[in-house]
């Protein structure tokens, strides 16, 4: 299978407004956002999710059609869609480097 | 059914006296306290067999839920034979465990360290005893089984990004073709289904069901809320998946299409096939912690349920596997599987690098069905016997959680 001929992102849902890498992708990388062409502004790894459009704080996170999320701050398309601009609307999440997620960040 | 993976030749089967199949025939040698775990240990290692496995429960304290799944973990139609080793002063109710074991027609026999004279007695006692109970084992002949007298369960572990998109809807796929056929098949952690809920409460085959469902997430998310954070763990963050109800949205997708015939607890077997939601989250008061301390404790629960196989999917890399019931290592990342080959059965993370879905899925059937005709899964093979059981508290199902029974 040549994977090189597959887009590196998958759209999950007609309503998401975020795609998931399939493979990594190089910041600078071109890519193709429902038919707009542009550079990634930052490397993204295989499973990990960037914005489909620009999205202000507080928007509801729409995967597989459904909400993961709201953002804690605004992004702009392409960016990075992680633990340091999603927060959960149910439980905080924890990572290694900062213990419980939720309690840095007041929610 | 898809219409490949009909007319099939059966499965293989042991028949019980309880009327259900298994597809292995294990000589289990159980511990009743932390302080008979290394003599049992020794009697599972010097016994030089695969098929001697060890289970057991640490605690010295009695326990109802502890007596109970060590109880259907005995009866498991997996299991052919038990050897308990007790230490001799601890509150686990040995005597009842027994009873239930012989009273199910299998072989059991009881070690009391402190009776027979302490280690190297009870040792070679043990295997003397598990000698015996494997030849006797050996008679035993299989009989045809069919896939509606399968129950396969499901748990995830070290979930990623890739996990909800490739190898959990593929086991959705394999679910809905196992019920479609006859079979019963489990899925679990609600603390891994919040935000989920009310989906779920939709598939319901009764509107009561359905307010169950919903209740049992109210429940989780409670529980884990005072624990002070959901079941999310560093690597799943790593792998990209940033919030609980991200990670619950992709491993809800394991559930397949199927309507939700039942809410089960831990130890409660299927009535017959179709897909049951099993709530492992105790209830009352938090009291002993997280509701599954890692992987092999939802895995326990769903072998208490009567789970024949496991299949079990991974982004970032399990490799566990269990006592008593084969676990099947589905991987849902192609780095992952490239990395991990040996340990895992299927890669599912091809479906990233073009293959299709439903292909994925008729190869984890294939894969059940081998593996419930006696072929070793990968973790089998490499001698993956984990297990373990801790302190939970739970009442019993109510009426409206078992429509179909």
């Amino acid at each position: 299978m040549d994977t090189g001929k597959l887009p590196p992102l998958l759209l999950l849902h007609p309503d998401d407004n975020i795609l998931v890498a399939r493979r990594d992708i190089a910041a600078g990388e071109r890519v193709e956002v429902d038919g707009a062409a542009f550079a990634m502004p930052v490397a993204i790894e295989l499973g990990h999710k960037l914005a489909r459009r620009a999205l202000e704080a507080d928007t509801r996170v729409l995967k597989y059609g459904a909400p993961i999320g709201s953002m804690k701050v605004a992004v702009a398309r392409g960016e990075h869609v992680h633990l340091h601009n999603l927060r959960s609307d149910y439980l905080p999440s924890t990572s290694r480097e900062i213990g419980n997620n939720g309690k840095t960040d007041g929610h | 059914m898809n219409a490949q993976l009909k007319n099939r030749p059966a499965l293989k089967g042991f028949a019980r006296r309880d009327g259900r199949k298994g597809i292995r025939n294990v000589v289990a040698v159980a511990y009743l306290v932390e302080c008979a775990h290394h003599v049992s240990r020794l009697i599972v290692q010097k016994s030089g067999a695969d098929d001697v496995h060890l289970i057991g429960f640490p605690g010295c304290y009695p326990n109802k839920y502890s007596l109970e799944m060590m109880q259907r973990l005995c009866t498991h139609p997996n299991v052919g034979a038990v050897l308990l080793v007790s230490l001799g002063c601890e509150g686990f109710n040995r005597e009842q465990l027994r009873r239930t074991i012989a009273d199910s027609g299998r072989p059991v026999d009881l070690l009391v360290i402190q009776q027979s004279g302490g280690t190297t007695r009870t040792l070679n006692a043990g295997l003397d005893i598990v000698r015996k109970m494997r030849a006797e084992l050996a008679k035993q002949a299989t009989v045809p089984m069919a896939l509606n007298e399968l129950i396969v369960g499901t748990v995830c572990g070290g979930s990623d990004g890739t996990s909800g998109i490739t190898a959990n809807p593929a086991v959705g796929r394999c679910f809905d073709w196992l019920i479609d056929a006859g079979a019963a098949c489990i899925f679990e952690e609600t603390g891994e289904l919040i935000g989920c809920e009310r989906i779920m409460a939709s598939r319901a085959i009764t509107p009561e069901l359905g307010a169950e469902i919903e209740a049992c997430v109210d429940k989780a998310a409670n529980y884990y809320r005072i624990m002070g954070y959901g079941s999310f763990a560093p690597g799943n963050a790593e792998g990209g998946l940033t919030t609980l109800e991200e990670k619950s949205m992709g491993a809800y997708s394991k559930s397949g299409s199927s309507p939700i015939s039942g809410l089960i607890k831990p130890g409660d077997v299927p009535p017959r096939g179709g897909l049951y939601l099993l709530d492992v989250v105790p209830d009352g008061e938090p009291r002993f912690g997280f509701p599954n301390i890692s992987d092999n404790a939802e895995i326990v629960e769903l072998i208490a349920c009567g789970s024949h196989l496991i299949l079990f999917t991974t982004g970032r890399g399990s490799v566990v596997g269990s006592a008593i019931s084969p676990v099947i290592k589905i991987c849902a990342n192609p780095d992952t599987y490239d990395r991990m080959a040996d340990d895992m059965d299927v890669n599912a993370g091809r479906i990233l690098r073009g293959a299709e879905l439903d292909d994925v899925g008729r190869e984890i059937f294939s894969l059940v069905e081998n593996v419930a005709r006696g072929e070793l899964s990968k973790s089998e093979a490499l001698g993956h016997q984990e297990f373990i059981l801790t302190y939970k508290q739970f009442e019993p199902i109510g009426p409206a959680c078992l429509p179909a029974a």
